[in-house]
């Protein structure tokens, strides 16, 4: 029912843990639902110079989590900003139908942690953006659905 | 690959199949043609399986009924005895845990003006015979209690709840899917009017199945047609499959009380290593009325799927009741009924053992999964600063 490349990112899942000195943590989803992506990330000069993440959760939620700190390693904000939980689904060859959700959770999970960077920053984060903190387990928000 | 997943299904066993083969092939005529040899045979057959499977429940010939499947005996059962004798009543009792082939038959019936009461079940999900008795009302038809849990292995007091339905003149159906083969089963001495079974889940065949009907016992049909199985199930029947179900049925039967050592012994393994070596862990169901092939644990701070899924990619095929593997957005109904939170049901494995399963694969997955459990830890964000 996975992609190879979805297990493969589940095996050896890319860039886990926490950064001690992250300037820009943000964290999605509920243990009710049965998951929670937290992202940290080191931003500098306006480039995610690092990304980890923790996730509880199902194998695609390990996966999308891998596949989207590794899709903003290395980009500035705006280009990280960009991400689309469709790109993740891609750049796995695909998700089964009821785990779409997962790919959700990690763009959230990526912009919920550059809305805490500008928040930090004293910043206004660009319009619209979630911080993360929705308590639903189906997401309201207008994303892609394959 | 070590295969834990029995109470999804087994493997049919060889004897099995050989028993099968020629009813294909050889006697594979139809046991309506009453006047032909192969007609006769088929019917040959079917009346010895159906001899083979009432012997093992104590019941007679007569009283059972081939079907499709454990689904079809549970929906015959309860569709069909609430509106052939709706005229008594109109209020079913059963219980929170019971499979979906009951609960969703009963919701079925809910829509269509019956009324039913879903009695909750103690923290091991089991039921009593007094809840039972408290529920039962002058317009009960029916109650309907699983003989043991498919997900935690918890074994119902079927002979008490048959006593007090027998004496309040209520019909008694058990599913009995997970128990048929597994436990001692008496119809006559546990007051059960109806009982289902599933051939799948004793090393038989898949589609096919039974329902113990007693003698006397008024149903409306479910399928209808033809006038197979005594006018009670058209169709015309599975014979391979009754044959195959029949045979597995008399193995399990005759082997009960060795291979019930056995399980016991691997199942009482697995819970006693993973409560001791892995911590913040809890059994699911209760140590004593416990299906001798169960074990049902939860994990705190993961995920049912990654576990199973990490447990597979080691060779080892495991299931669990998260939301993740049951494809719905809520952990499984019977875990919430035990009464766990949401995150810790959504962290529950059940390892479900069969007769072919040995001390050897045991040990070799109790090396395996601390491991897993620690790594699957070691990511998750639930788990920062729990042992800091
Ligand atoms: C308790 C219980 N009832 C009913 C069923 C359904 O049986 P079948 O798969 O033969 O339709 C199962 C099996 O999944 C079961 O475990």
């Amino acid at each position: 029912m996975y992609s190879e490349k979805v297990m493969e990112h589940f095996a050896n899942p890319r860039n886990v843990g926490e950064i001690e000195d992250a300037n820009a943590v943000g964290t999605v989803g509920n243990a009710k639902c049965g998951d929670i992506m937290k992202m940290y990330m080191k931003i500098e000069d306006g480039v995610i110079k690092d990304v980890k993440f923790k996730t509880f959760g199902c194998g695609a939620a390990i996966a999308t989590s891998s596949m989207a700190t590794e899709l903003v390693k290395g980009k500035t904000i705006e280009e990280a900003l960009e991400l689309t939980n469709k790109a993740v689904i891609e750049a796995l060859d695909g998700l089964p139908p009821a785990k779409i959700h997962c790919s959700v959770l990690a763009e959230d999970a990526i912009k919920a942690a550059i809305v805490d960077y500008y928040k930090r920053q004293g910043l206004e984060p660009p319009a619209g953006l979630c911080s993360g903190d929705c308590d639903a387990c189906a997401h309201g928000h207008d994303h892609v659905m394959e | 690959m070590v295969y834990f997943d029995n109470a999804a299904t087994t493997r049919v066993k060889e004897e099995v199949l050989e028993a099968m083969l020629p009813v294909f092939t050889d006697n594979f005529g139809n046991a309506s043609s009453t006047y032909t040899t192969p007609g006769q045979r088929a019917r040959k057959a079917l009346s010895d399986a159906r001899r083979t499977v009432a012997a093992a429940l104590n019941a007679e010939e007569r009283e059972i009924f081939f079907t499709g499947g454990g689904s079809e005996s549970d929906n015959w059962a309860i569709k069909g005895y609430a509106l052939k004798n709706k005229s008594k009543g109109n209020h079913i009792i059963t219980t929170a845990v019971e499979h979906h082939a009951v609960l969703h038959t009963c919701e079925f019936l809910e829509k269509h003006g019956f009324e039913v009461t879903y009695l909750p079940v103690d923290e091991e999900g089991a039921v009593s015979a007094e809840q039972v008795r408290a529920a039962i009302r002058p317009d009960t038809l029916l109650v309907s209690v699983m003989f043991a849990n498919n997900e935690i292995g918890t074994i119902n007091p079927i002979a008490e709840i048959g006593a007090v339905c027998r004496e309040k003149g209520v019909a008694f159906h058990t599913d009995a899917v997970q128990a048929v083969g597994a436990v001692p089963i008496d119809v006559k001495a546990m007051n059960i009017d109806m009982l289902s079974a599933s051939g799948h889940k004793f090393h038989g065949p898949k589609g096919i199945g039974v329902l113990y009907i007693k003698k006397g016992l008024r149903l409306d049909n479910l399928i209808h047609g033809g006038a197979q199985e005594n006018g009670r199930r058209a169709g015309t029947e599975n014979i391979p499959g009754a044959v195959g179900l029949a045979k597995a049925l008399s193995i399990a039967v005759e082997t009960m009380e060795e291979k019930t050592a056995k399980l016991t012994a691997m199942r009482d393994k697995i819970i006693d290593t993973i409560l001791a070596e892995v911590p913040y862990v809890r059994l699911n169901g209760p140590r004593e009325n416990r299906l001798p092939n169960n074990v049902s644990i939860c994990f705190r701070y993961i995920e049912g799927e990654s576990l199973l899924l990490s447990l597979d990619m080691k060779g080892f095929v495991v299931s669990s009741g998260s939301a993740c593997t049951s494809g719905s957005l809520d952990p499984s109904h019977v875990l919430l009924a035990i009464g766990l939170p949401h995150e810790i049901a959504h962290g529950s494995m059940r390892v479900s053992l069969s007769g072919e399963n040995t001390m050897e694969e045991v040990d070799a997955f109790l090396a395996e999964l601390p491991p897993i459990v620690r790594r699957l830890r070691e990511m998750s964000p639930l788990f920062e600063g729990v042992e800091k």
